[in-house]
């Protein structure tokens, strides 16, 4: 859907950017990772065409981004920034509306639109006539989130989406995030810098460096197959929870002890992966995890030690 | 202090047609120039905010033209736009120009780059991002520099009255020459208030919600043209000829206002600066101009004096008036100043002052050259014998008088000399001398009997035709009231006259001031 091809980008005699190449499939949520200066924000940037390359070519849909007007072309990708760039004298309602309007839609569908996104993100009906500082931070990023969706773009561009919000709100807003039926449908370049969060939210992750990308792959691919010294070390000091979180239950299933009858109701999904499922021992006071398995239609119940175990013996097949 | 506003109000009353005309001058001027700033400065900050590069450029000739003096621009303006609303409210809107560009650029350049981006992203262009971000965000920014505006146009717009564009300066300057304070607080209070009431009602503005914000951005220039329209409510009747008086010429009986009553005369009058008077007449912008008789332009621009032949401007002879204490202190002075009495008479002193005002010799060598060809010149005196303080009211004559005195102190006492000269007008030289500030500045009869002595109508009527007469009262009547003497007449008689160019009056056929009437009336259905 989005191909980079061979760009590069240089301020005055500073290159920002070295032959950079990649491309995101439909639906596909890439992750644009890396330290502050490696040319990740200026990668996302020339995608709406904020920043022109020096040299390369952007295709959207196999069109060149600099064969329509810049307005058209992004009014059909939504933008998310991390200090959320809403208008301040704008309401809350006036806010989301704006794409619309730059549209041209009438107030009707405007309306019904807007109600959709509300609900969709969580905010009431109550925050529309509001003003941006009459808002909490995450509810800030909640609007700035629904603005970037209001006309239903294809493609949405987020950078550092959630950087300022704090631990507690952005772990909520990443659960949200994952299971938003609407976010599943687009096309998303991400940026951060947070690592975590790059796992978490990522299909796929680029690893950035002084303006080149060092690896382009999924997270398991990262964590367990780095294509040099840079990227293991990248990883290195959270390597354990990353490994944690690239696991699914599922992954496990053939290393952990065999079936027991299924009458647990707050039984787990095997799609979960092997953090939430560690975590959930904190939560209940089960010494043992009741996981339930679809695809297989099966059952396994299983304590902390069993779970750790299964883990270590999945991971050594990884490795070879 | 109570009489004080008592009378002040009654001032206020009587002249309630007069003052109520200048207030609308006065609002008109100022907004007419700040709409035309804003028109020009709006666009002009938006244009640097965008190409920065320009900015440190603009920014500069603007700042620039804010320092030049105000009466220094209204009198650049003369040459290229002549007098009247059209230099004032040129000159208003330079001055108006920076605080609106700078807010401005201010102002947009201050917008948050997270928002500016965003709406960029959103796919807005640059006249959306212009008017649906940048402005609405800095506009509590603009109106700010708008108020600022305002504040020192309603300032400024008071010295329109210079050069012929109305306004409350009309009262403020021609009470401080007639020495009426009633007159000048009738200006002052007004310009004073309406500042106020400006700078309220736009700090109200800035205010706003930036929800009705909207509104603001709509209603201001609405509100700007209805203002900018009030100058021209009261819009004088047209005529054919036009005169251009000094706002102390309209206030005093042997001025304006005896032309009315004693000759009937009727014209089309503007009130201007003396200094700008005379070019202005030259240059047939005016037609008919209040002069002094002994004017240097006189002669430099071809002007010709109207025969005076009803005998309203009584006798200006020009003698020193001098603290009594001061002649007390300073024993020699007396016989010093008295050199020069009835040395120089009309035509000497046109003649110098043309040297002064024409050919911009200064002051001092014309002085110097006189004293020296009427052999009064000696070497200067040791200077060790106390200082005199020495006055001079700001024009062209009284800037040579003071020097002759001043030359003659040095050179026949052992006086030194203090000169504070350009002092603005009677009321502040007479307060000046009176309060002990200077010890003496050379006076004419007239204007001693007529604003500081404020004589009554019997009296003025009595003495007007006898130049001796006028004279001995005015020196008997100072010496009782304020301790003043004056010394020995000059010689000279500087008195008001009304002037015309010699070839208009030539091709009408006017001489006298009744011919001047005679002409007006015969044209009366055109003007009225």
């Amino acid at each position: 859907m989005i191909k980079v091809h061979d760009v590069s980008k240089s301020f005055g005699n500073l290159k920002a950017l070295d032959h950079i190449s990649f491309e995101v499939k439909e639906a596909e949520t890439l992750i644009l990772l890396g330290t502050s200066g490696c040319g990740k924000t200026t990668t996302l940037k020339m995608i709406n065409r904020l920043i022109r390359p020096t040299s390369g070519n952007i295709l959207i849909n196999d069109q060149h981004i600099e064969d329509q007007p810049t307005t058209v072309l992004r009014r059909n990708i939504g933008y998310v920034l991390q200090s959320n760039g809403l208008f301040p004298h704008y309401t809350v309602a006036q806010n989301i509306a704006i794409v619309p309007h730059l549209l041209k839609w009438d107030k009707k569908r405007i309306e019904i639109r807007t109600g959709e996104l509300l609900e969709k993100l969580h905010l009431s009906k109550n925050h529309l006539p509001m003003y941006p500082h009459e808002l909490s931070g995450g509810q800030q990023q909640r609007v700035g989130l629904a603005r970037a969706l209001a006309a239903n773009p294809p493609i949405l561009l987020m950078d550092e989406p959630f950087g300022a919000l704090d631990n507690v709100t952005r772990s909520k807003i990443h659960t949200e995030f994952k299971a938003l039926d609407e976010l599943k449908r687009k096309t998303i370049i991400m940026v951060t810098h947070d690592v975590q969060e790059a796992f978490t939210l990522g299909n796929r992750i680029c690893l950035m460096d002084k303006g080149r990308i060092i690896q382009d792959g999924t997270p398991r691919e990262l964590l367990f197959k780095p294509a040099n010294a840079f990227v293991e070390n990248f990883l290195k000091e959270q390597r354990l929870q990353l490994a944690f979180k690239t696991a699914s239950l599922a992954d496990l299933w053939n290393w952990l002890p065999t079936g027991t009858e299924h009458n647990d109701t707050r039984a787990l999904g095997a799609d979960t992966d092997v953090w939430t499922g560690l975590e959930s021992f904190q939560f209940s006071d089960s010494k043992t995890l009741t996981i339930l398995h679809h695809q297989k239609d099966e059952v396994k119940r299983v304590g902390f030690e069993q779970l750790i175990a299964a883990f270590y013996q999945y991971q050594k097949i990884l490795a070879t | 202090m109570n009489e004080q506003q008592q009378t002040l109000w009654n001032f206020m009353w009587q002249q309630a047609d007069k003052l109520l005309a200048q207030t609308l001058q006065h609002i008109g001027l100022t907004f007419i120039s700040l709409l035309l700033a804003v028109l020009i400065g709006l666009p002009l900050g938006v244009a640097i905010a965008r190409k920065r590069k320009l900015s440190s450029t603009v920014l500069g000739i603007a700042g620039i033209l804010q320092t030049i003096p105000s009466i220094a621009l209204l009198g650049f303006m003369i040459p290229l736009l002549g007098i009247g609303a059209k230099p004032a409210i040129v000159a208003l809107f330079l001055y108006a120009l920076l605080p609106i560009i700078r807010n401005t650029y201010t102002g947009i350049t201050g917008v948050d780059a997270a928002i500016k981006e965003a709406a960029i992203a959103m796919g807005m262009n640059q006249w959306q991002l212009l008017t649906k971000v940048e402005l609405p965000l800095a506009m509590s920014v603009i109106l700010a520099g708008i108020r600022t505006a305002t504040v020192i146009n309603v300032g400024v717009a008071t010295l329109a009255s210079y050069i012929a564009a109305g306004g409350l300066g009309e009262f403020i300057f021609g009470g401080i020459s007639l020495n009426n304070t009633n007159m000048i607080l009738a200006g002052a209070i007004p310009a004073a208030l309406l500042a106020l009431l400006f700078d309220f009602l736009l700090s109200l503005a800035q205010k706003l919600s930036l929800k009705k914000i909207k509104m603001a951005f709509i209603a201001l220039p609405i509100v700007l043209v209805l203002l900018s329209s009030l100058y021209f409510a009261p819009t004088a009747y047209g005529s054919k000829l036009t005169a251009g008086f000094t706002p102390e010429f309209m206030g005093r009986q042997d001025g304006n206002l005896g032309l009315r009553s004693k000759y009937g005369l009727k014209i089309h009058t503007v009130v201007i600066n003396d200094a700008v008077m005379y070019k202005a007449a030259y240059e047939n912008q005016l037609d008919v101009i209040s002069g002094y008789s002994t004017d240097g332009r006189l002669k430099a621009y071809g002007l010709l004096v109207l025969e005076d032949d009803k005998g309203i401007f009584p006798p200006y002879y020009a003698a020193p008036i001098v603290r009594k204490d001061a002649l007390v202190k300073f024993p020699q002075l007396e016989e010093t100043l008295n050199l020069l009495a009835g040395k120089i008479n009309d035509s000497i002193m046109t003649e110098l002052n043309y040297r002064v005002d024409y050919l911009h010799q200064s002051p001092e060598k014309v002085a110097k050259d006189f004293l020296i060809a009427n052999h009064l010149w000696k070497g200067a005196g040791s200077g060790k014998g106390g200082t005199v303080r020495l006055g001079s009211k700001i024009f062209g004559e009284q800037y040579i008088l003071a020097n002759l005195y001043s030359l003659l102190i040095r050179n026949y006492t052992d006086y030194s000399v203090v000169t504070k000269t350009g002092l603005g007008g009677t009321k502040i030289c007479f307060d000046a001398l009176n309060n002990n500030q200077i010890d003496f500045y050379p006076e004419y009869t007239g204007t001693g009997l007529l604003a500081i002595l404020q004589a009554p109508q019997t009296v003025i009527d009595s003495l007007t035709v006898d130049s001796d007469k006028t004279y001995r009262y005015v020196k008997s009547e100072f010496q009782k009231r304020y301790a003043i003497t004056w010394l020995k007449p000059i010689g000279f008689n500087n008195t008001y006259a009304l002037m015309m160019r010699q070839k208009q009056a030539q091709t009408l056929g006017i001489e006298t001031i009744s011919n001047l009437k005679n002409y007006l009336e015969g044209k009366k259905n055109e003007y009225d």
